[in-house]
């Protein structure tokens, strides 16, 4: 019988940091999308609240339950929970994406900077706020990126792309390092 | 020369830096350009195409003279503007377009010849003989005419890009843009002011002047801390270069330029500034006269001495004259004089001009100019004749254009106002963008800042934000009088455009053979092609154009202003995206297992796959190719299929969805089973193939290949938003959370039987869910080998333990992994398809596959696959190829002719799609398109290739040229 | 380019990936005349003004959206969700 060993996309490349940004694993229990079927959107909101504590969250908007589940909107119909692992539930589309996404923390001061060079969105402070979710670009690669605190982002990437992730990241938090010890 | 007293430099600091060798001393706060006048270098580089002496002409990035070299080696930058250019200790600088020293350029003498290097000349000289224009002619001007040189080596300098995103995006840090800026930050917008200089300030910086009752440089300083406590993001050295769609302008900010190259540190950055609203401030730009040779180093524009006297605190000589039909030169005279220079004369042809101070007066013109590598005297005529009058340096003012540049990137073209003798935005243009100050005509410093605050009110009603009441600073209304200048007639030549050695000669020479537009004048000429793109010629040469073609200016009009305004780096549009940053690279979980072993990568799309496993004693990649398959057909061999596309579709209606998306019917299939299937698009022809397997009620599992993954998943977004957004079906993609793995031969059994314990109960075509080493798996019979396979999956964080495991089984078994090489060998074998055959143009007909569309159900491309063009019996069919001669290969890519017929188009009756040696059948295969399909098998045609010079005689066979029924895969 | 998704909001135009005219979205019946497969198939109205054409949100949200746009000034004035369009039954 096979005895089967995880590994996991940022073994060996995360954590990083250079001047006031720090990048490290982000590794939820389980990821699990939820899509509901036209029309069971209301139901499938409450099904979610029940199991989670945090219902189906609003475009670009993400929910948070009891225990620390994150409902994050992640596309037309659909969300990601983070948190335990989630069954069926009746009216929606479920589906295990654990493996799927290489999640990155990105932390500091500096960490909008550093965003500002990877992606088109408009990070703003008063346009991305803490809870926000999108959909959008980090650098060539499809991204989920979450504004969950004041200075702290989450991104989630193709876990076939987590190096290049990686490398695209510390090439620019080093470009913002060095532009920072300049102002000083 | 320095002046005492003057300039924002900080001469405690002093910095050496070296120019073509030669050691020189500046001050922090120097640019290259004002170093050089300090150390009295009036030379600083020779002239495009006649090689004359140059020297700095402006203090601005619309410098065209003093184009040098920056840096060592590799990452020397070439073209850069020695008056944009921040000195820093240790820098090196290098004239460019010479052979060799500067003072003695031997391609001078093409001044000589000067006669004969007209307007027109390359298309009136070298259009004769045809073939020496790329072997001789070429060369030999590129050698002589041209800039700097590329290294010619990889540069490992560091460029970046960025995204930023405002309210409201001032252009330009003079009394106008600040004003705006505070305008609009007092209101509570998101301001963003860029600004091209190290310092903002503008032409505030740059003159004797007062607002509010304090010195100009005090009012900037003191606006700019209220900009910075408001939280205006300020960003100096940044142009912005175009305008573009939906409020997105480009600029090009230097970031490590002033200072030694460092590893992280960026040179430039180029953002894209995404804003609700614009205000263009970017100021006007002096224009020159021009007077018959006032191309001599020493020659400067009258705004530039005033920005060197009081920025930098240097002078150009200690005897200076002024030439201009405008106050500026007066304005330039008093500064001057107040400084303690010797102002020699002011000649204005005005016949009202008055002396602004204790100078002397000529109301003439400039008629010419002496000096071999410098400026030593000028000829000034008058109503009383001529006189010669000794100098070290000039200034010039032929008036000023505004820099309407961003107004006209959308198409918009200027409008001439009488009034200022220039061209000025026009009513209409880039939609969110006002203008203000110099940039519309504004030009004393108390309208400039009027116009900052209107500028900014506009926008801000745009903005759904109330203008504060603002009072405006007391400063100068005097906008200075003007007349305007363009040139004077005389000997010599008078020059337009300094960068491209255009005269006004050149111009009236261009309108005489009758290339009247301004647009034909412009490509004949080269007139403003060169870096400045005309920004100090364009105007004039457009007047000397009207003038010779009997037109007024507002009548010829402009050439089109197109983005950029200040050239920008390619390095810098591209920032990151070479290397690894060119595109992202996808890497399946068994990347480095596959890397130990020794496996070079192939790309596939944006994915990377092993092409064989060498093992030791294998040279080439067919002894690995041949072996890995043999492996396969007599043992068991493992292969990463984890890139194929496979997407999740779930919900009560995921039948109904299949079967409109697959030509065949997918409601009917039953959980635990695996269904091939076919995918047109809308047009009739062959989108994608691949298996869909049902793992229970409602829910699938599609696979598409490789190369359509991202294809296929926008093309059922569509269907499912577009087209079916009632049914109740879910899809997303699962490709990246299933590392999945091919297990195919003969003891593919034996193997499976080894890692989950028992020997798996499935029948051909079957899945299941199951789990392994207790996490959940799952296990599909499919082949893609023609030998009785499985492809299991796992989660993804367990793909790089199970691949190693499954490899090493199979070694045990006498099998291994195997790559792309021998999967393609494999599949050729079977007449499996892949997007070589299926390339856009192909029907389920050409594949032999028309009986999988369905009769009974719509599909995507149901109705255009029956169009009469897509069932013509007459189309090509896929069959297979062998070589009468069985050792000769096949080349894909290769033509198909009947018998004798010449290979040529007509007669073409199909082509190959693929070839491969097949160590199985011990002979070279290929599949291909050809008239008649499989009614031709058994005949005979030739194979050509015309770019390799191939030409082979093959038999057409069935397609599946091995286990033609499939037992051996059914097991 | 800026297209504003009525999901994300506005969003870069490097986000979205067009697709020609929103008539695609009015499919034949199956058995309607040839001609009116070409005319779906082949045919668009390509305006000098005021259009509406298909892009789809790629690299965001994955909606297909129908967006209105000035084929002269280049203006975006509205985008909405394709399913939402009102062609498809």
């Amino acid at each position: 019988m096979a005895e089967l060993i995880a590994t996991h996309p940022f073994d060996g490349i995360l954590p990083i940091r250079h001047g006031n940004c720090a990048a490290a694993p982000f590794q939820p229990d389980a990821i699990t999308s939820v899509a509901p079927y036209p029309g069971q959107e209301a139901a499938v909101s409450a099904a979610l609240k029940d199991r989670i504590g945090a219902p189906f969250p609003a475009p670009g908007r993400s929910t948070t339950g009891a225990d620390g589940s994150l409902a994050a909107w992640s596309g037309l119909d659909q969300c990601f929970v983070f948190g335990p692992a989630l069954d069926a539930i009746d009216g929606a589309a479920v589906t295990d994406q654990s493996d799927a996404w290489a999640g990155i923390e990105i932390v500091g001061e500096d960490a909008r900077e550093v965003l500002a060079r990877l992606s088109p969105l408009d990070l703003r402070p008063g346009v991305f706020e803490p809870g926000h979710t999108a959909r959008s670009l980090i650098g060539h690669m499809p991204a989920l990126i979450m504004r969950t605190g004041d200075a702290v982002y989450l991104l989630l990437v193709f876990r076939s792309m987590a190096a290049t992730a990686a490398h695209e990241i510390e090439t620019a938090m080093k470009g913002v390092a060095a532009r920072a010890s300049l102002a000083t | 020369m320095r002046v005492d007293g003057y300039g924002r430099i900080d001469r405690a600091r002093p910095l050496s830096f070296t120019f073509d060798g030669k050691t020189f001393t500046g001050f922090a706060g120097d640019t290259l350009a004002s170093a050089l006048i300090a150390n009295g270098v009036a030379l600083v580089g020779r002239s495009f195409k006649y090689h004359r002496p140059r020297g700095i002409l402006t203090a601005g990035s619309e410098e065209p003279n003093a184009l040098v070299e920056i840096g060592e080696g590799a990452a020397t930058t070439p073209n850069t503007r020695a008056t944009m250019q921040e000195l820093f200790d240790g820098l090196t600088a290098r004239s460019q377009n010479r052979l060799g020293p500067l003072d003695l350029d031997l391609l001078s003498v093409n001044d000589l010849a000067a006669p004969f290097l007209g307007a027109g000349f390359y298309y009136k000289t070298f259009m004769w003989p045809r073939a020496f224009w790329e072997k001789l002619y070429e060369p030999l001007i590129r050698r002589a005419a041209g800039l700097g040189r590329l290294s010619g080596q990889h540069d490992d300098g560091r460029t970046e890009k960025a995204f930023a995103h405002c309210d409201l995006l001032v252009i330009g840090a003079g009394p106008s843009g600040l004003m705006a800026a505070l305008t609009a930050a007092r209101a509570g917008a998101d301001v963003i002011l860029a600004d091209e200089q190290t310092e903002p300030g503008g032409r505030l910086l740059s003159e004797r002047e007062e607002i509010d009752g304090q010195p100009a440089a005090d009012w900037v300083a003191a606006t700019l801390s209220e900009l910075r406590g408001l939280g205006v993001r300020i960003m100096p050295r940044t142009t912005v270069t175009g305008a573009y769609d939906g409020g997105t302008y480009g600029a090009l900010e230097r970031v490590g330029l002033h200072l030694p190259e460092s590893a992280d540190l960026p040179r430039e950055c180029f953002w894209r500034i995404a804003t609700n609203a614009a205000v263009l401030a970017a100021g006007a730009i002096e224009r020159p006269i021009a007077f018959p040779m006032n191309d001599r180093p020493g020659v400067m524009m009258a705004s530039g001495l005033r920005s060197y006297l009081h920025r930098y605190g240097v002078v150009p000589g200690e005897r200076i004259a002024l030439f201009a039909a405008n106050d500026d030169a007066h304005r330039t005279a008093a500064d001057l004089a107040a400084a303690g220079i010797e102002v020699v004369a002011v000649i204005d042809p005005r016949p009202d001009a008055t002396a602004r101070g204790d100078y002397r007066l000529i109301r003439g013109e400039v008629t010419g100019t002496r000096g071999r590598r410098a400026l030593r005297e000028i000829t000034v005529a008058t109503d009383a004749g001529e006189e010669r009058i000794a100098v070290d340096a000039l200034g010039m003012s032929g008036g000023w254009n505004p820099n309407v540049h961003l107004t006209c990137h959308m198409g918009h073209r200027p409008v001439w106002d009488d009034g200022i003798d220039a061209f000025v935005p026009p009513e209409t243009h880039v939609p969110g963008l006002t203008v203000c100050g110099a940039a519309k005509g504004d030009f004393s410093t108390a309208a400039c800042l009027a116009s900052g605050i209107a500028a900014a009110s506009t926008a801000l009603s745009a903005l759904g934000l109330t203008a504060p009441d603002i009072p405006l600073p007391a400063a100068s209304d005097d906008p200075g009088r003007a007349r305007a200048l363009w040139q004077v007639e005389g000997k010599g030549r008078a020059w337009l455009d300094f960068a491209n050695d255009v005269t006004t000669k050149d111009v009236k020479l261009a309108a005489q053979e009758n290339f009247r537009s301004v647009e034909h004048m412009k490509r004949y000429t080269t007139q403003g092609m060169a870096p400045d793109q005309g920004r100090n010629s364009n105007i004039a040469a457009l007047a000397v154009l009207a003038d010779a073609t009997g037109r007024t200016i507002a009548e010829t009009g402009t050439t089109t202003y197109r983005p950029p305004f200040h050239p920008v780096s390619i390095a810098a549009m591209g920032a990151g995206a070479r290397g690894k940053g060119f595109a992202p690279e996808r890497l399946t979980t068994s990347h480095a297992a596959s890397l130990d072993r020794g496996a070079p990568m192939i790309a596939a799309g944006l994915w990377y796959r092993p092409s064989y496993f060498p093992r030791p004693g294998e040279n080439h990649w067919r002894e690995s190719c041949d072996r890995e398959v043999r492996m396969v057909r007599e043992a068991v061999g493992v292969c990463d299929v984890s890139t194929l596309g496979k997407i999740d579709i779930q919900g009560p209606d995921a039948g109904a969805f299949l079967d409109f998306l697959y030509t065949n019917t997918y409601s009917t299939l039953a959980p635990g089973k695996v269904r091939y299937g076919l995918m047109l698009r809308e047009d009739g022809h062959v989108m994608d193939d691949g298996t869909t397997a049902c793992l229970g009620p409602g829910r699938y599992v599609m696979t598409t290949t490789t190369a359509a993954a991202g294809q296929v998943m926008a093309h059922l977004d569509f269907v499912a938003q577009g087209l079916r957004p009632n049914l109740a079906v879910r899809h997303i993609s699962v490709t990246e959370q299933w590392a999945q793995f091919a297990v195919a031969g003969p003891k593919a059994r034996d193997l499976l039987a080894s890692v989950f314990g028992a020997p798996p109960d499935l029948p051909f075509m079957g899945c299941t869910e199951t789990t392994l080493s207790g996490t959940p798996a799952r296990l599909f019979r499919i082949s893609f080998s023609g030998e009785e396979g499985y492809e299991i999956a796992v989660p993804a964080r367990y793909g790089a333990g199970l691949f190693r495991d499954l490899v090493a089984r199979a070694e045990t078994l006498g099998g291994g992994a195997y790559g792309m090489e021998a999967l393609n060998v494999l599949r050729i074998e079977k007449g499996f398809i892949t997007h070589a055959e299926i390339d856009g143009r192909i029907t389920a007909g050409d594949l032999g596959m028309a009986g999988m569309m369905s009769k009974k159900k719509d599909f995507i491309g149901k109705a255009a696959a029956a169009r009469p063009g897509l069932t013509d019996l007459a189309r090509t069919a896929l069959v297979g190829l062998r070589p009468a001669v069985l050792e000769q290969p096949i080349l894909a890519g290769s033509q198909l002719y009947d018998g004798s017929d010449a290979p040529v188009r007509t007669n073409l009756k199909g082509h190959v799609t693929s070839a491969c040696y097949s160590p199985t059948l011990d002979c070279h295969l290929a599949l291909g398109f050809l008239a008649g399909g499989r009614k031709r098998i058994g005949s005979r045609v030739r194979a050509v290739d015309h770019l390799r010079g191939s030409e082979v005689i093959c038999e057409v066979i069935d397609p599946v040229a091995y286990d033609p029924d499939g037992g051996r895969m059914r097991g | 380019m800026r297209i504003p998704c009525p999901l994300c909001g506005e969003r870069d135009a490097r986000e979205f990936t067009p697709r020609g005219h929103a008539t695609l979205l009015d499919r034949p019946d199956v058995d309607a005349q040839p001609q009116a497969w070409h005319n779906y198939l082949h045919l668009r109205d390509n305006p000098a003004g005021e259009t509406r054409e298909l892009w789809h949100h790629t690299a965001g949200c994955t909606a297909w959206l129908v967006v209105q746009r000035n084929t002269i000034t280049h203006a975006i004035t509205g985008a909405s969700l394709a399913r939402e369009a009102g062609h498809a039954r």
